[in-house]
């Protein structure tokens, strides 16, 4: 983990749109991409607290992260262009264990974000299987070429074999139903944050059985650490 | 001038990095009992502004005398405890309890949910407070109240050695679809939308009583420090701001020179006290 102190400024070396997402390319200065699954916390432009992402793709020299505007801050990200600095704090948390013996990565939407990087770390092309909840959505897709990819209303969890290592990241439904598919895969959860290293306890989920720091324990949990609320099986 | 953390902005077993840059570290409030906290969503992000419900999650006052406060004394930092409760002997029984421990200073929060909030009530509790314990007694006031200073006399009389100055306002920020983003509902608004109203009740209690006063609402610059020390503040607390800048006690403290010359003084020391409104000069003139 870095260390903790200001936020190091990062240049804008690129940014593409990919379906309604925005590929914001960093220049990596001194910062180590770290484990993937692991976040980063960008300062977003006019706001007061800075975006939690986790890292997509750690090119030579640089850091992406793939960003769905959804909000003020995602959309002043979405809106940076080559050349303007960004402060930049991490990598923060947790992230996915990688010695795991036959890898399948499933991602919902956003979700496929950490998945690029992840395959990188993994090696041997891991099996990769993705929904989208729309054909443009899908176009992120080109991320992680040879992927299986799904369309609503069709889910992932229709082609997930549970005998293989589910590493995953998506919306919270669709992690509630891996969990059950896969009691041993690692999910990827997501949650509002402020600070990403435990001083403001924004983030908790019930972990464990109790309302746990997200920023601090995860985001990347082994499924049988949350609980799967009864409506979500249901 | 000491920068100081605001209570509930900083764990400093989570983050001792950042707990070692300040001058004195602030616990998160301890209640008698062990608190889980609110559910989430517990935060939301306003206009220059942040709401937070988390609700005083802690591990209540046993847990913390026993595991908590003997590794934040090995931290090498001054330990203030902040303490809570929902009547004046909740409080007083933690005070005795910390009386004998590493504990520095005692930071009354008497801005907790289901507290009365009027001069008397917090004047009750910082005295039965007084007779538990010979440590230093902070209350840390709400701007809330529609007289702060009568508060800060009341508490003064009833033996307070200083104030924290001020607490987070009540607020509520609604979602896309008009219903409020907390899960609790309304939450404590925090960051440079409280400046103005902390600088404040700063100024005022610090004209009413002599007592020590650290300031904070909003502070994310060597300025911002100033400020406060200008209207009465002898320390300052550091809360919002340590989310987006964990490196923030050290760059406010660097940036303090600067901000210092600018306005003409030699040191934050001497800026005390300078900023003596309109107001103030027509009352002491009459």
């Amino acid at each position: 983990m870095q260390r903790l102190g200001s936020p190091s400024r990062h240049r804008v070396t690129g940014s593409e749109r990919i379906g309604p997402y925005t590929l914001l390319r960093l220049e990596r200065g001194g910062l180590d991409p770290g484990v993937p699954g692991q976040f980063f916390l960008l300062q977003a432009p006019g706001r007061l607290l800075p975006r939690p992402f986790s890292l997509c793709l750690a090119p030579p020299g640089e850091l992406a992260f793939l960003v769905d505007p959804i909000g003020p801050g995602t959309q002043a990200l979405c809106e940076l262009r080559a050349g303007e600095e960004i402060g930049v704090l991490g990598p923060l948390g947790h992230g996915y264990r990688l010695d795991v013996p036959r890898p399948l990565l499933v991602g919902g939407g956003i979700g496929i974000a950490p998945l690029p990087y992840l395959a990188e770390q993994l090696g041997g092309s891991p099996p990769v299987v993705l929904g989208f909840r729309s054909a443009e959505y899908a176009e992120a897709a080109v991320l992680l070429p040879g992927a299986e990819i799904v369309v609503d209303p069709v889910l992932v969890t229709e082609l997930i074999d549970p005998d293989r290592d589910v590493l995953a990241c998506g919306p919270e439904p669709m992690l509630h139903a891996l969990a059950e598919l896969c009691p041993t895969a690692q999910l990827a959860w997501e949650a509002r944050m402020a600070c990403g290293y435990g001083a403001c306890y924004g983030c908790v989920v019930e972990i464990d059985g109790a309302l746990k720091r997200l920023c601090l324990e995860g985001p990347v949990l082994d499924a049988a650490r949350v609980r799967v609320p009864a409506e979500a099986v249901a | 001038m000491r920068i100081l953390n605001a209570s509930g902005c900083l764990d400093a077993l989570a983050a001792p990095e950042v707990a070692a840059q300040l001058d004195a570290f602030v616990t998160k409030t301890v209640t008698p009992l062990p608190r889980e906290g609110s559910a989430p969503p517990r935060i939301a992000e306003t206009a220059h502004g942040m709401l937070n419900a988390i609700g005083l999650a802690n591990p209540g006052r046993e847990r913390f005398l026993a595991e908590h406060l003997p590794k934040l004394s090995l931290l090498g930092v001054p330990i203030w405890v902040s303490v809570g409760g929902f009547t004046a002997a909740d409080y007083a029984e933690t005070c005795s309890a910390l009386d004998r421990s590493e504990a520095a200073v005692i930071e009354l929060n008497l801005s907790c949910p289901n507290v009365d909030e009027a001069a008397d009530s917090a004047a009750e509790i910082v005295a039965a407070c007084r007779s538990a314990t010979e440590l230093p007694l902070y209350a840390k006031l709400s701007a809330a109240h529609p007289d702060i200073a009568e508060v800060a006399r009341a508490v003064a009389a009833a033996g307070a050695d200083g104030l924290s100055l001020v607490n987070t306002l009540r607020a509520v920020a609604l979602d896309r679809r008009l219903r409020p983003v907390l899960a609790r509902g309304s939450g404590g608004l925090s960051g440079p939308a409280l400046k103005p109203v902390a600088l404040y009740a700063v100024s005022v209690c610090h004209e009413a009583t002599s007592l020590p006063i650290v300031g904070m609402g909003g502070i994310e610059s060597g300025r911002d420090a100033l400020e406060f020390v200008a209207c009465g503040a002898r320390d300052v607390a550091l809360g919002t701001v340590l989310f987006a800048d964990p490196g923030a006690p050290v760059r406010v403290r660097a940036e303090l020179a600067a901000a210092c010359t600018e306005a003409g003084v030699a040191s934050a020391d001497d800026a005390r006290g300078l900023a003596k409104s309109p107001e103030t000069e027509a009352k002491v003139s009459a």
